[in-house]
């Protein structure tokens, strides 16, 4: 416990020494965030409040620009993060059926991590392999012209 | 890479990396260069294929010939004369030089690349290549 | 001189390193050093060659031979047969499926003998981290040329007099942008570049910063130079690591070699570049919320106007161009604005780079003449509809744009001619469509990312493309009547006049363009509660074959609702009220005895 608490700690100081750097804070709150998310990995409110705090702006807004882009997270992406793409040329090739057996196969749903933390899928538009369509991804690997069967066998392997 | 100081200075960097991209330049429009092809099998490497082509590009360049694009074939077919090259000079037919040593080598960049002389060593064609 | 004798490019874009073409890379490097000519051929991972369908794709030079679908293991063939024995790789090499012959030569491919590479001409050309490469191709001289010889306004000039317009989606003139950004005074001017591609189904922006980066780089500078302005950002998605990677060091190797930073090629004329990072929403690719965003707010965008190029970024005039807009301005110095002009339709000049997918034979990214037809880009570059079936609809413009049908395949591609078409050419996303695909589903994909993608500041947009989703959702499911089609059409027009920016106002169109085309489609979702294409799970029956059931009660087990009956070795039926056409049943059956219609 006090190692992960210690942790914890180390990251909110690197979060702190990344803030303090910079020269002006002005219009820098996305940086932040983007820098906070990769310390992290997910910006749950704790974060935020740091954040806000040290930038000399309200959560509220911090919260605001969070909860705007898709690419921040509020929840912690599961142990192993499967990047599905849904992008138009994935969805006229049958991504949704790829969805269904992947929320099928690992109990997660698309923006959520399973209890167990293990599973997670994000949902992508278009990450422009598009002749590999449909397409998911996890971790570096890339699996693609996946058909629905191929699914099952590809997620036991990290089960 | 030292900073570039002038309009003048980046021409001239452009000059000295031309090289680094020339090669694939000429490649995209082959058709419209003198082609010489070198036979490249192991007969032909083992008389000594190689050698030539390393020549005949370095020679070519030194002579300042930018309209030439050396590139290497498999087996013509010639096992008795090789090396063995081929020249196509646009819009003529193809010509086979048999037993090409690296005098021979420079007689054909000399005479025939340059000014369109065919010199002796041509292998009458016996048949058509179908590529 | 350096010693390589040939060259080996390998495409380096995001498709084909999906599917290991660094592998390839360092596999063909290795192979070549075992057989001792590692110093004579030069192995080059490049940017993308746009046939993506059948990458990773290894071209070499000066044979000018085109592998495709390389393999990592492929790379000790490819150096023992072509490199040592000067012999092709028959099997590697491209398959033409008319003639059913192998092609070496890249130029007598179908998908790249209409093709016109402007925007793209780097790419799949040039190591894209080499400065060296990019001014090798002349990179560079038009910034050269403009800093030492030219006036601003004779740099706008000769970019209006070309007729470029802008590539983002609206076809803007590029040139008349730049002047009005030049006009105002102010201490501090900004060009900004629009690298944040949202359109699901679009690559080419960041397949040419990928692939060329150092001509995005120039073209900022050019138009810093125009406008007087000293600094530039780059707007791009986070989701685009390869991207960014590739722009930095680009950025980083100008700056050493003074083509960015204080006084550039010795004049006094100063200019440099930072990115700021998107964070994945659509909305960002609108110019003013594209500047909110990149201030650290949410992207939401303001009324124009005030325009950018007057109060833009921090309140300071702001010139905005999306990547392949600025990709065209360093060769249009280069080569003048005649030449530009000559190519292209009377009002749009020049190429336009578009991402072809969907259900078509050759995926990939094309760049064509404005005014080719999407039957040459379909048939003759796309090589036609996959698996032979019959073409349906091609979309294009992506969630603002619209489809287009067969009656509309001899159209000119241009900016006018989609508009009158009920469509747009928006970033340049084409998706083509087959007789498998559903027109309201379709329709269905591209409200609900909008639907996402509102960012909820106008009410129009943020309720209107919720309403028109849900009533999507009840044709699909067939719960929709003939009036809520009607319905449909309405609430599109409201919100296509009221929306405040151009995603809310072109968010109706992929609906009113399919209700158009596709009527009988969403009549028969309504009226017979059918899915023509087959496609709307809630519209399909499962009905159990009792001559082919043998009674093995596997369905009956699996059905999750119970919605199964029979004895053992006996028929069994699916009782369709209770049915949620789960298609459990479906998959389980041994025996063929289940059909879906």
């Amino acid at each position: 416990m006090a190692a992960i608490i210690q942790q914890k700690e180390e990251k909110f100081k690197e979060l702190e020494q990344y803030i303090d750097s910079l020269p002006d804070t002005k219009g820098e709150l996305i940086r932040v965030l983007h820098k906070a998310q990769g310390i992290f990995g997910f910006l749950p409110e704790e974060v935020q409040r740091f954040i806000a705090k040290k930038m000399k702006v309200s959560t509220a807004k911090v919260f605001g620009v969070v909860s705007f882009y898709s690419f921040f997270t509020m929840e912690p992406k599961g142990e192993v993060d499967i990047s599905i793409c849904l992008g138009t040329a994935c969805y006229v090739r049958g991504a949704e059926k790829i969805l269904t057996e992947l929320k099928k196969e690992t109990g997660a749903e698309v923006g959520k991590t399973t209890p167990n933390g293990k599973f997670s899928i994000t949902g992508l538009r278009c990450i422009g392999a598009c002749g590999l369509a449909p397409v998911f991804t996890i971790g570096e690997k890339v699996y693609g012209r996946v058909t629905p069967e191929q699914v099952k066998d590809i997620i036991a392997q990290y089960k | 890479m030292a900073k570039i100081m002038s309009f003048d200075e980046l021409k001239k960097i452009k000059d000295r990396v031309q090289s680094q991209v020339d090669l694939r330049e000429k490649g995209e429009n082959i058709e419209s260069l003198v082609q010489v092809r070198v036979a490249m099998a192991t007969c032909g490497i083992a008389a000594g294929a190689r050698e030539v082509m390393n020549y005949i590009v370095e020679e070519s360049a030194k002579a300042g010939l930018t309209n030439v694009v050396v590139t290497q074939t498999g087996c013509m077919g010639y096992c008795y004369a090789e090396p063995t090259i081929e020249v196509t000079v646009p819009g003529q037919e193809p010509v086979v030089y048999g037993n090409v040593s690296l005098e021979k080598a420079a007689e054909i960049i000399d005479k025939h690349i340059k000014n369109g002389v065919m010199v002796d060593g041509i292998i009458p064609a016996t048949h058509k290549s179908i590529e | 001189m350096s010693n390589f004798k040939m060259h080996m490019l390998v495409c380096g874009g995001t498709g084909c390193i999906s599917a290991e073409s660094e592998l390839i890379v360092s596999n063909l490097q290795s192979e070549l050093e075992a057989v001792g000519m590692g110093d004579q051929v030069q192995v080059l991972k490049t940017g993308c060659f746009g046939f993506c369908e059948k990458g990773p794709v290894v071209k070499v030079l000066p044979d000018n031979t085109f592998y495709v679908e390389v393999k990592p293991a492929d790379a000790a063939e490819l150096v023992k047969e072509h490199i040592v024995k000067g012999r092709k790789v028959e099997r590697l090499l491209y398959m033409d499926p008319d003639k059913k012959e192998r092609v070496a030569d890249s130029k007598n491919m179908d998908f790249y003998k209409k093709q016109m590479r402007i925007a793209l001409r780097n790419c799949g050309f040039i190591d894209p981290d080499k400065v060296e490469e990019y001014i090798a191709r002349d990179g560079y001289h038009a910034l050269g040329m403009a800093v030492t010889s030219m006036t601003p306004q004779e740099v706008i000039n000769v970019i209006k007099e070309s007729g470029l317009r802008g590539r983002g989606g609206g076809g803007f003139p590029t040139g008349l942008k730049w002047e009005f950004a030049s006009k105002y005074d102010a201490d501090q001017k900004y060009v900004v570049c629009n690298a944040d591609e949202g359109d699901p189904g679009a690559f080419m922006d960041r397949s040419i910063l990928e692939g060329d980066p150092h001509s995005i780089i120039e073209a900022m500078a050019i138009c810093g130079y125009a406008i007087g302005a000293s600094k530039g950002q780059v707007y791009i998605r986070a989701e685009y690591p390869l991207a960014i990677k590739r722009l930095e060091k680009g950025i980083q190797d100008a700056r050493e070699a003074g083509l960015l930073g204080e006084n550039i090629m010795g004049t006094d004329f100063s200019f440099d570049i930072e990115l700021s990072f998107g964070a994945g929403a659509f909305v960002c690719g609108e110019e003013t919320a594209l500047i909110h965003s990149m201030e650290g707010e949410r992207g939401e965008p303001t009324t124009k106007p005030p325009f950018p190029a007057e109060s833009g970024y921090w309140g300071k005039p702001t010139n905005v161009n999306n990547v392949e807009t600025l990709a065209n301005i360093p060769i249009i110095l280069l080569k003048g604005s005649a030449w530009f002009a000559g190519i292209g339709t009377e009002k749009s000049k020049g190429t336009k780079v578009f991402a072809l997918a969907g259900k078509i034979n050759n995926v990939g990214l094309i760049e064509v003449p404005m005014g080719t037809t999407l039957r040459e880009v379909i048939y003759d570059i796309g090589g036609g509809i996959k698996n032979g079936k019959k073409f349906k609809a091609v979309q294009t413009g992506g969630p603002s744009g619209g489809c287009l049908t067969e009656k509309d395949l001899d159209t000119p591609i241009d900016f006018d001619n989609l508009i009158a078409k009920g469509s747009m050419m928006g970033s340049g996303g084409m998706i083509v469509m087959d007789e498998d695909d559903c027109m309201p589903a379709v329709a269905k994909f591209y409200l609900e990312f909008t639907e996402e993608e509102s960012c909820g500041k106008c009410t129009p947009c943020r309720i209107g493309t919720k309403r028109l989703s849900e009533l999507l959702e009840m044709v699909t499911e067939g719960k929709a009547e003939v009036k809520h089609l009607d319905e449909m059409k309405r609430l599109s027009r409201v919100i296509k006049d009221t929306a405040l920016c151009g995603l809310g106002q072109t968010a109706p169109n992929p609906v009113l363009s399919t209700l158009d085309a596709f009527y009988d489609e969403y009549l028969a979702h309504v009226q017979d509660k059918k899915c023509p294409a087959g496609q709307c799970t809630h519209l399909m029956t499962y009905t159990i074959d009792p001559e082919a059931c043998v009674g093995c009660t596997a369905c009956r087990r699996v059905c999750p609702v119970e919605a199964i009956t029979g004895e053992v070795k006996k028929p069994h039926v699916i009782d369709q009220d209770k049915c949620i056409k789960c298609g459990a049943c479906y998959d389980k059956c041994k025996f063929n005895a289940i059909s879906v219609n």
